[in-house]
C-alpha cells in the first residue's frame, strides 16, 4: 500500500500582475489585475515505503507546490491526496509527527542561538525523552560531522553545516516520511556528498521514504531508482531513472578523436553535432542509424578514437524539459 | 503537561536570544529605565493639577492608569513579540516549519516570544495600582484587587485576541506592520477612565474598540461600582473574542499560500 498519494492533485493560484512605472504601480494599488496559474495540474502519484524518489522539474515546474500540498502546508484546488494514511491539509497532530519538510533556502534553525537550542525546542515540541534526545544527537551529529558545531550560535555557522543542523532538527523525531526540497542548495562537494551519505543511511536504518527535489543530478542519480519528472504543473514522467534515457533520448552519443579537424558540414552528415573542440567530437546519433552511422564515421574519416555512450543524465533531463514532452 | 513543558522551553529560548547580543541588553534595560521615568513624571503631573476626570477621583483615576500600564506591560511582555514575529514568518514562508510541527498553531504563535521589557511596566502598574487602591476613600480591601483581577484577564483576553485577528490578517495581506502600532494607539486610550471622554468616544471605546473593558471596568470592579450586567458582558466580550480569533485563523489558513521556494 502507497505510503505516498495522490489523485488529480491540482493547485491554482490568483497572481496579481504589476505594470512597470508610477501608473501601473497606481493601478496596482487601487485596480489590481489577477490572473490564474495553474501550478500543478492533476498529478497522479503512489509511493511505497522505503522508496527515494527523486522529484525533478524546471523551476517553476510545480514541485514545490505538490510537496506543500503533500505536507499540509497549502490545501489543494481539486484532487486528493494521502500521507502516512492522513488527509494533509487535516494537519492532524498523528500526521505530522511522521514527517518533515527539509527546504533548502528556508531555515527553522534560531538564527541568534547555538543549533542545540533548535534541537532541545523540537525535542520539546515532539516528546523526545532525555535519554532518546542525548542519543539521537550523538549519533545523527557524527553521522553529519558536527558535533562539534552543535554549541555554536547558528550565525556563525557556513551554509554547509547550517545545512546539516536543518536536516539534524528535522530529523530528530525520527520521521516515515521526509520531504527534502533541495537539500544541496549552496553546498560545496564534500557537504554534498556528507548529506547524500548521511539522507541513504537514515532511510536504510529507518525505512523512511523520501521525496526528494534537487536542481543537482547528482543528488538523484546517487540516491533515487525512481524518478518524477513534471514540466508546467504537468506529470511527464514517473519510472526508472535509466528508463528516461531509454524513453526520451532516442539518439545516442559517439565521441570521436579523428587525426585532423574535419570540416562541420561533412560532420553534420552524421547526426547531430554536441559539441566540436579541435579534433574532438561529440555526435548524437538515433539509435537505429547506430550501427550504420558508426560503419560509416569510420570509413570515411581519419577516427583515432572512438567511443560510444548514453548521453549524461542531465543532459537528458535539460531536452526533456525544453521540449516539454508530455507523458 | 507538555504544552506547559514547551511553554518554558519557549520562553527560555527566548530569554536567550535577547541576551545573546549583550549591548543590545544593556540598551533595552535603559530604555526601559527612561521609559519608566517618563511614566513616573507623567504621573506626578496628575497629582499636581489637581483637576478630576470624568468624575473621577484622584486616587480612583489613578487605579486605571495602573491598570493600563499592567496591560501596557503585558502587551510589550507577550503580544507585540509574537505578533511582529507571526508578519516575519509569513513573509519569509518559515511560517510553514511552524504548520509542520505536532502543536496547536495558535499557541505557537502567540506564546513563541517574550520580550523582557515590558515586565518593569507590569510591576510599576501593579506597584501604581495598590498605592491608588490603598489611598482611596475608603482604601481597598485586599479581596477587592482579587476580585478586580478578573476583568483585567478577561481584558487581557480581549486585547490578545483582538491583536491576534489583526496579525491573522497578515496571511491575506503579507505586510501588516502597523497593526502594532495601531494596537499600540488603540491602548493608549484606556490610559483614562472612558467618561472622561466625549459621548461619542465612550460608545467606540466600549462598542467598536472595546478598552472601557480592558481598564475603566476592572478599575470599577475593584472600587466596587460595577454594575453587574457589565462584568457578565465583559466575560462574554471576552470568550466571543477569543473563539473568534480562533476560527479566524483557521479560516485564514485554508487561505494560505506559503512564500514561493
Amino acid at each position: 500500500m502507497p505510503i505516498i498519494e495522490a489523485q488529480q492533485l491540482s493547485k491554482s493560484y490568483r497572481v496579481a500582475d504589476k505594470q512597470p512605472g508610477i501608473g501601473g504601480t497606481l493601478r496596482h494599488l487601487f485596480r489590481r489585475q489577477y490572473r490564474h496559474i495553474d501550478a500543478v495540474r492533476e498529478i497522479n502519484l503512489a509511493i511505497e515505503p522505503g522508496e527515494i524518489v527523486g522529484f525533478l522539474g524546471p523551476n517553476g515546474a510545480g514541485k514545490t507546490t505538490t510537496l506543500k500540498m503533500l505536507t499540509g502546508l497549502i490545501h489543494p484546488s481539486a484532487g486528493r491526496a494521502t500521507v502516512a494514511g492522513f488527509t494533509p491539509f487535516d494537519r492532524k497532530p498523528a500526521f505530522l509527527r511522521q514527517i518533515s519538510l527539509v527546504m533548502g533556502n528556508k531555515q527553522q534553525l534560531i538564527w541568534d542561538l547555538p543549533a542545540i537550542d533548535s534541537l532541545r525546542m523540537n525535542a520539546a515540541v515532539y516528546n523526545v525523552t532525555n535519554h532518546d534526545f542525548k542519543q539521537r544527537i550523538d549519533k545523527l551529529a557524527t553521522m553529519l560531522e558536527i558535533t562539534d558545531k552543535l554549541n555554536q550560535p547558528v550565525r556563525k555557522l557556513s551554509l554547509g553545516e547550517r545545512m546539516k543542523c536543518e536536516l539534524l532538527v528535522a530529523l530528530l523525531h525520527h520521521p516515515r516520511v521526509l520531504f527534502l526540497d533541495e537539500p544541496t542548495l549552496g553546498l560545496d562537494i564534500n557537504a554534498q556528498n556528507t548529506v547524500r551519505q548521511f539522507i541513504r543511511t537514515y532511510t536504510q536504518e529507518h525505512q523512511a521514504t523520501v521525496l526528494l527535489t534537487s536542481h543537482y543530478m547528482a543528488d538523484i542519480t546517487a540516491l533515487c531508482e525512481r524518478v518524477v519528472v513534471i514540466h508546467k504543473g504537468g506529470l511527464l514522467y514517473d519510472g526508472l531513472l535509466d528508463g528516461i534515457k531509454q524513453r526520451f533520448t532516442p539518439y545516442r552519443e559517439i565521441c570521436v578523436e579523428l587525426e585532423q579537424p574535419v570540416e562541420r558540414e561533412q560532420l553534420a552528415t552524421y547526426g547531430e553535432i554536441e559539441s566540436i573542440d579541435g579534433r574532438r567530437v561529440t555526435l548524437l546519433i538515433e539509435r537505429e542509424k547506430l550501427t550504420a552511422c558508426t560503419a560509416r564515421l569510420l570509413d570515411d574519416l581519419p577516427v583515432v578514437d572512438l567511443s560510444i555512450a548514453d548521453p549524461p543524465i542531465e543532459q537528458v533531463i535539460g531536452r526533456l524539459f525544453e521540449e516539454g514532452h508530455t507523458a | 503537561m507538555r504544552y506547559l513543558k514547551l511553554l518554558l522551553t519557549f520562553w527560555h529560548v527566548s530569554v536567550a536570544a535577547e541576551t545573546e547580543y549583550r549591548s543590545n541588553f544593556v540598551m533595552s534595560a535603559l530604555n526601559s529605565m527612561v521609559t519608566l521615568a517618563g511614566a513616573i513624571f507623567t504621573l506626578s503631573l496628575f497629582y499636581q493639577n489637581g483637576h478630576q476626570l470624568g468624575g473621577w477621583p484622584w486616587h480612583d483615576a489613578l487605579i486605571v492608569v495602573g491598570l493600563f500600564t499592567i496591560l501596557d506591560g503585558f502587551s510589550q511582555t507577550f503580544l507585540t513579540p509574537n505578533r511582529t514575529r507571526v508578519t516575519e514568518l509569513v513573509r519569509q514562508g518559515t511560517l510553514d516549519f511552524v504548520l509542520l510541527k505536532p502543536v496547536d498553531t495558535q499557541f505557537w504563535l502567540s506564546f513563541r516570544a517574550l520580550s523582557l521589557w515590558g515586565i518593569p511596566n507590569i510591576l510599576l502598574g501593579i506597584g501604581i495600582t495598590i498605592y491608588a487602591g490603598m489611598h482611596c476613600e475608603p482604601p481597598l480591601h485586599w479581596t477587592a484587587y482579587v476580585i478586580g483581577f478578573i476583568p483585567v484577564i478577561l481584558g487581557m483576553i480581549l486585547l490578545y485576541s483582538i491583536g491576534f485577528a489583526l496579525g491573522t490578517l497578515t496571511i491575506w495581506f503579507t505586510k501588516l506592520f502597523n497593526i502594532t502600532m495601531a494596537m499600540q494607539a488603540m491602548l493608549e486610550a484606556g490610559r483614562f477612565p472612558i467618561s472622561a471622554y466625549p459621548n461619542a468616544y465612550r460608545v467606540i471605546f466600549t462598542f467598536i474598540l472595546p478598552i472601557a473593558f480592558m481598564t475603566t471596568l476592572p478599575a470599577q470592579t475593584m472600587l466596587g461600582r460595577v454594575e453587574w450586567p457589565w462584568f457578565a458582558g465583559s466575560a462574554i466580550f471576552a470568550i466571543c473574542s477569543l473563539a473568534f480569533s480562533r476560527w479566524f485563523w483557521g479560516y485564514a489558513l485554508r487561505s494560505y499560500t506559503s512564500a514561493s521556494s
